[in-house]
């Protein structure tokens, strides 16, 4: 009796230690995060100014200056990019849905596209270096843009396929039975009604790839000026953030965290949205 | 039974009256009777609207319809496209420090004759021998796992079994967020702010615990203590430690979402049947929960290790940018990926980049390897349901 | 004006499962004809083979002929083109979430390519007033969405844009079985407008549905047909035994 007693004793003690623990653990994790995250928020913050947005860095060693290259940088970079890489990631998004589903073949490029997008994208950089700056003989925005583009790919595939999933099959029967060709089912119809959920994905896409500096080291360079020619070498604001982080020059430091920020708050609302969108449902009203 | 059907005789039921409705005269044009096979007849005035005409005027959609579906799938090839790409180019410009180096690249070294110190990155006499990153990638992931594993499982419980409900929202939200913030931003935070914490803080004590004298007489056999062990050498914050630590911080997310879906693709009736033997709510998670999922538990884990491998810009930040083997925790070193970013812009000849490439292709062919067990892991358990990571 | 449909020795597969088996059926024109029996007979694949929606299934497979009018659906055109002509109703309402009512209505037309604006809108309102609709969503065609509307209105919506492509032949696929008796009714009693004009093919569960509404009805067991009839025999002097067992509630 007496060692069943304690035995069930031990059993309430190992629950007890155990939640403990697991609390523990997710205080650890969650106390220090948040304050990492409040930190970036506190120093970007207080190293933001209208002249961020606005001016081009000064010569080292003046104080002053801004980004604004940077970000116009980045923007002619992920216009690229996407122009490059959504369509292709829509039409494969839709191969997997409405074309190929449960076939062997797309479940090889599903598997495919869900390892490439742990590929460092250090690797991308280099085979866009090898495909784009070599033949070039000069760096480019464009490569960096090719860089930029292949990260897209697999990932806006993955979330088109998913969104699209979610349209419910009596939709695409109801747009047959009519006699529409599958062609202008598959867009006016289960493309169009997934659409808030596609872009969304997009866009999650577009954030990632913001925030992306390894592949834009030994393509897009960095530039200290203003720039959108895309047959040199371009700024961007990830590039931009790292040199700054490394130079000696505390005005510099300030700049590398208001950058940080700007990235963060553009992740923060890229996550909010697509969550908001899942939740929200694909049908709008419908029962 | 073949039934005949006999049309006579059909007797119908009386309608209740609705009234009818008030209709639009279709456009009718031409007349065009439809000629119907056997004993069916057509009521009077046969006619072809407007509607029908245009209709049967459109035609089948055969060729647009394959046209369309052909180049839907081009897109989806180009995946494989992508591949094939990153791999062709990669061993094209690999090319010419493999043939120089051969295999030897990823683990021998010259030694300096006169001082009997290894030497493995040489720009200046064209020697290059890639083992200090390989170490450097292997020793930064597996501090991260270490730290970090404990913890995500710990918050992975703690989520799905243990959360009050209104917590749920806002925490997986939080994780979402981490997991998706660039690795330039992680870094300029350690830098900044680890780094100095580190070496002010963190590693005094580390090194007042592993090098003091008792320590080294009870465990200097081991060989991880005292001057030459884990903790020794100059403490400068920046080395290995500060990026195994960044590196479990970005690893977390990963793991603790990853882990959490797993453990959540275990069906209730799982938990029921082994509360219902009166096990405790630990009991019923190491049984239930955590047995059925740690196939897919592994999975994350190897996930996780595979994102570890290949981050870049935040180790480059941190780990001291030199290229030597140490035992010590404290020293400076160089990852695979950050050896790249590093010196790649500024790569002294042909040669030197064709090496750093080279490497570039060990780190592909390493991550592929990597997460496509640990995609295959995780598939297993939550059965093909893409599993979303950002 | 609707077609009369002659099948002959129709077989269908889903995979390897033999789900229909040498079904012989004449299907008269402007008349409603009912389809009745017990879940998984094989009724609903049948309705699906009269205008090539089991060929949306990649598996399923189809011998034997169908000839809708004069044309053998399987020999002489393309499922699309079928489809223009055999409309389709199915269970459960399914229209089109990011549309309003409006363009629910005429997306049949509107989706092949039909752009005269002043056709469509007096197609738009012929369709609901055979739909038996048009009073109740007159106002709001542009304004709501097609799923904003209750279950019955969703289904009868349903049935105008079937209608508006003008078809011969409008198969059911038990329209009323997701509705509440009110719609139910109101349902059947459009079926029995609609029958003068188009041919009418309705699958049913419900019995009392198929005598209030049909002239004919098949009896369809296991895959076959067992027996086809005037609506009145099937249900007052069945030939078959098993006709009868079903019909008095012995089984199904």
């Amino acid at each position: 009796m007496r060692s069943n007693k304690m035995h069930d004793r031990m059993r309430t003690v190992a629950d007890g230690a155990a939640t403990g623990l697991a609390v523990l653990a997710t205080i650890l994790v969650v106390a220090p995060l948040i304050a990492v995250f409040v930190y970036l928020i506190y120093k970007g913050a207080s190293s933001l100014n209208v002249d961020f947005f606005t001016k081009i860095p000064k010569p080292v060693g003046e104080s002053g200056g801004g980004m604004a290259n940077s970000i116009v940088g980045s923007a002619v970079l992920l216009s690229i990019a996407s122009v490059l890489g959504i369509p292709l990631g829509i039409g494969g998004g839709i191969y997997l849905a409405e074309f190929g589903r449960g076939t062997r073949l797309a479940n090889a490029i599903r598997f495919t596209a869900d390892v490439l997008n742990g590929v460092p994208s250090i690797v991308m950089g280099i085979a866009a270096y090898s495909l784009v700056v070599v033949p070039m003989k000069h760096f480019s925005a464009f490569a960096g843009g090719v860089a930029l583009a292949i990260m897209m790919v697999p990932t806006v595939t993955r979330t088109t396929e998913e969104m699209l999933l979610m349209v419910p099959n009596s939709i695409r029967e109801a747009a047959l039975g009519l006699g529409v060709p599958n062609w202008r089912s598959v867009l006016s119809i289960t493309l169009k009604t997934a659409s808030p959920g596609v872009i969304t994905g997009c866009m999650l896409a577009f954030a990632r790839v913001a925030g992306e500096t390894a592949p834009l080291l030994f393509t897009a360079l960095g530039n200290q000026f203003w720039s959108v020619n895309m047959n040199r070498e371009i700024a961007a604001l990830p590039l931009q953030i790292y040199i700054y982080a490394l130079s000696p020059y505390d005005d510099q430091h300030r700049l590398a965290w208001a950058g940080a920020l700007v990235l963060i708050v553009l992740i923060v609302l890229a996550v909010s949205l697509v969550r908001y969108v899942a939740s929200r449902g694909i049908l709008k009203g419908a029962s | 039974m073949k039934v005949t059907a006999p049309l006579s005789d059909i007797r119908i039921r009386k309608p209740e009256t609705i009234s009818a409705p008030a209709a639009v005269t279709p456009a009718n044009t031409q007349g065009e009777a439809n000629k119907v096979a056997g004993e069916f007849r057509q009521p009077v005035s046969p006619e072809v609207s407007e509607v029908r005409r245009f209709l049967i005027g459109r035609g089948n959609s055969a060729i647009a319809d394959r046209a369309f579906g052909g180049v839907m799938l081009a897109c989806a090839a180009s995946i494989f496209g992508i591949v094939l790409l990153i791999a062709v180019e990669l061993v094209k410009q690999s090319q010419l420090s493999w043939h120089k180096f051969g295999l030897p690249f990823f683990y021998k070294f010259n030694v300096d004759p006169d001082t009997k110190v290894p030497l493995f990155w040489d720009p200046v006499n064209g020697s290059f021998f890639a083992l200090p990153f390989i170490y450097g990638t292997l020793i930064t992931s597996l501090v991260a796992l270490l730290i970090a594993v404990p913890l995500a499982i710990g918050v992975a419980i703690f989520l799905t079994e243990m959360c009050p409900r209104f917590l749920r929202g806002p925490l997986s939200f939080f994780t979402e967020l981490l997991a998706a913030i660039p690795s330039v931003v992680y870094g300029l935070w350690a830098f900044f702010v680890l780094v100095p914490l580190l070496r002010l803080h963190i590693n005094p004590i580390l090194m007042q615990i592993f090098n003091n004298p008792a320590t080294v007489k009870l465990f200097g056999w081991t060989g991880l203590v005292g001057e030459d062990g884990l903790f020794g050498g100059v403490n400068l914050g920046l080395g290995l430690l500060a990026a195994g630590v960044i590196l479990s911080i970005m690893i977390l997310p990963i793991i603790a979402s990853l882990t959490r879906e797993v453990m959540t693709a275990v069906p209730h009736s799982q938990r029921e049947a082994v509360l219902a033997l009166g096990a405790t709510r630990w009991e019923m998670i190491r049984v239930a929960v955590l047995r059925n999922a740690r196939i897919g538990i592994v999975g994350s884990i190897i996930l996780g290790l595979g994102r570890a491998l290949g981050e870049t810009m935040a180790v480059a930040m941190v780990i001291g940018n030199t290229a030597q083997i140490s035992r010590s925790l404290l020293s400076t070193g160089h990852s695979m990926a950050s050896v790249i970013a590093n010196e790649f812009s500024e790569a002294t000849s042909d040669l030197h980049r064709s090496a750093l490439i080279e490497i570039g292709l060990a780190l592909f062919v390493v991550t592929i390897l990597v997460n496509g067990l640990a995609r295959l892991l995780v598939w297993a358990v939550t059965r093909g349901t893409p599993a979303r990571v950002a | 004006m609707g077609v009369g449909i002659e099948v002959t020795n129709l077989n269908a597969w889903y995979g390897a499962n033999h789900t229909l088996q040498d079904i012989n059926l004449p299907i008269p024109a402007n008349h409603a004809t009912a389809l009745i029996g017990p879940s998984g007979c094989g009724k609903s694949t049948f309705v699906r083979c009269l205008n090539r929606m089991h060929e949306t299934n990649p598996i399923a497979r189809v011998t034997g002929s169908v000839r809708i009018g004069e044309i053998d659906i399987y020999a002489n055109a393309s499922p699309v083109e079928i489809r223009r002509r055999v409309g389709m109703v199915f269970q459960r309402p399914n229209p089109f979430p990011t549309m309003s009512i409006y363009d629910n209505v005429c997306s049949g037309l509107k989706l092949n390519g039909y752009s005269n604006r002043k056709q469509l809108d007096e197609i738009v309102e012929r369709s609901l007033r055979h739909a038996a609709l048009w009073d109740e969503v007159k106002d709001d065609l542009k304004k709501k969405s097609g799923a904003s509307l209750s279950g019955g209105q969703q289904q009868r919506m349903c049935i105008a844009r079937a209608l508006a492509v003008d078809p011969e032949v409008l198969l059911m696929d038990e329209p009323a079985s997701a509705l509440d008796p009110v719609s139910t009714s109101k349902i059947e009693d459009l079926i029995f407008q609609l029958k003068s004009q188009y041919t009418i093919v309705i699958v049913t569960h419900n019995m009392q549905q198929a005598a209030r509404v049909a002239e004919k009805t098949g009896f369809f067991l296991n895959g076959r047909m067992v027996e086809f009839d005037s609506t009145h025999k099937i249900f007052t002097n069945p030939s078959d035994k098993r006709t009868e067992d079903y019909i008095t509630g012995r089984f199904g």
